[in-house]
């Protein structure tokens, strides 16, 4: 029998909940056709004005991004917790930060890569420019994975508690509005003919942040959630 | 080599145990009894790292489990009230990936061998939700044959399992015992492995 190296064990994890993903569609495509209804019912309120739409555009989108992520984070961890699974992991022979880091991503490809890939199609209604759009897109993957890493340490923490849904929101936006600052940011600067890089930097940084801390205090947060 | 001293365990404001105190050697097995509530599945929850002990060390190879971490877990497998098995995957796929994440590769052959011999055949590729509550936990006892850790912590491991399952997880302990393992274990069902003795911690 041949021992598993961290990378191995990364994918595993990974690969797992593609999998069961795959087998659950209905959860994914709940996240995104909320994304799309949400996106797409403000052109329709707000009324055809042009120059209006295209000022709210990257807000609208990045909100209903947020919102859609917070929609998914429940189920980051409350069916392993469930089943059992959860208590398996924590007593892998390997760090329980990487396994972590594993499932965050699985939910990142799930519930925010296909929001990121949507995200042009409905900027299309606010009638963005292609620039804009560009540096949307730019931003949501830079962002989306930030939120997903914030939210695993409020799904962690509230693992187990009865309307824990409604708590996680209410500890995870809070900590979600830089994002939404610079993500909107950039796509504002673009729009005004000054640079987004500065915006999208920091949107990085946050990401690196996010991907240096976040894992390990999930970690945490679960063996806490566990006792 | 698992060595218990004075530990203390409590769930909210009630003492479970205190100055609790054993050794388990290999080849030994060892039974918690008590009644529910008494304790049991905390105690082995609190081996496995999950609980906290008020009081006392756990210690694997004389040195304490906090330390050790991973390396211990290594070495212990754990087979709680619930399964960890999957509804939409199937027997196979469920036990490749826990022995995956108990950092074992295990092929496609080996694992059908081991779900075979759990007597799974034929349901090997059938997602585990159409199975029966014995089957699915079949799926989850199913690890224990393809683990090579030293330590086994099993709660209740006997529940919804029919009579030949029960002499299988006898004849499986007995083999583990016989490689120098170490069995801990509860439960409400008599439990014979022959040719051992068989140790008992009560809880009161």
């Amino acid at each position: 029998m041949k021992k598993s190296t961290l990378l191995a064990l990364l994918v595993l994890v990974i690969r797992r909940d593609l999998l069961l993903a795959m087998r659950r569609r209905a959860d994914v495509l709940t996240t995104l056709i909320f994304f799309v209804m949400v996106v797409s019912l403000f052109p329709l309120g707000v009324g055809p004005e042009m120059d209006m739409l295209r000022k709210m555009a990257a807000g609208v989108l990045w909100v209903a991004a947020l919102l859609s992520s917070m929609l998914s984070l429940g189920r980051l961890f409350s069916a392993d917790y469930l089943d059992g699974t959860l208590e398996q992991m924590m007593l892998a022979p390997q760090s329980l930060s990487m396994l972590v880091l594993g499932k965050i991503a699985a939910h990142w490809l799930v519930s925010g890569l296909p929001l990121v890939l949507m995200a042009p199609v409905l900027g299309i209604q606010f009638d963005m420019s292609a620039q804009a759009l560009g540096v949307l897109v730019i931003g949501l993957l830079l962002g989306t994975p930030v939120l997903s890493m914030i939210g695993a340490i409020g799904a962690a923490l509230t693992l187990g508690l009865r309307g824990g849904g409604v708590l996680l929101s209410l500890l995870v936006l809070p900590l979600c509005i830089p994002v939404l600052i610079f993500g909107t940011g950039a796509v504002e600067a673009v729009s005004t003919g000054l640079s987004a890089v500065s915006h999208l930097s920091l949107l990085g940084a946050l990401l690196m942040l996010a991907l240096v801390s976040t894992p390990w205090v999930t970690a945490q947060a679960l063996r806490i959630s566990m006792e | 080599m698992l060595e218990v001293s004075n530990l203390a365990c409590s769930r909210g404001d009630h003492r479970l145990f205190s100055g609790l105190r054993f050794a388990l050697y290999p080849g030994q097995i060892m039974q918690v009894q008590g009644e529910n509530g008494s304790g049991k599945t905390s105690l082995l929850r609190t081996l496995c790292g999950f609980l906290m002990p008020d009081e006392g060390v756990i210690a694997w190879r004389g040195e304490s489990i906090r330390d050790l971490d991973e390396e211990y877990y290594a070495e212990m497998l754990y087979l709680g009230h619930l399964n960890a098995i999957k509804d939409e995957l199937s027997a196979l796929e469920n036990l490749r990936i826990s022995a995956g994440l108990a950092g074992v590769e295990l092929d496609e052959k080996a694992a059908i061998a081991a779900l075979r011999r759990i007597g799974l055949r034929g349901r090997e590729r059938l997602p585990t939700k159409v199975l029966s509550q014995g089957q699915r936990r079949r799926v989850a006892l199913a690890r224990l044959l393809v683990s090579d850790a030293k330590l086994w912590v099993l709660d209740e491991p006997l529940t919804a399992l029919d009579v030949g399952a029960v002499a299988l997880i006898q004849e499986l302990i007995a083999e583990h015992l016989a490689r120098q393992g170490m069995v801990i274990f509860t439960t409400h069902q008599p439990l014979q492995v022959a040719g051992v003795e068989m140790h008992g911690l009560s809880l009161s």
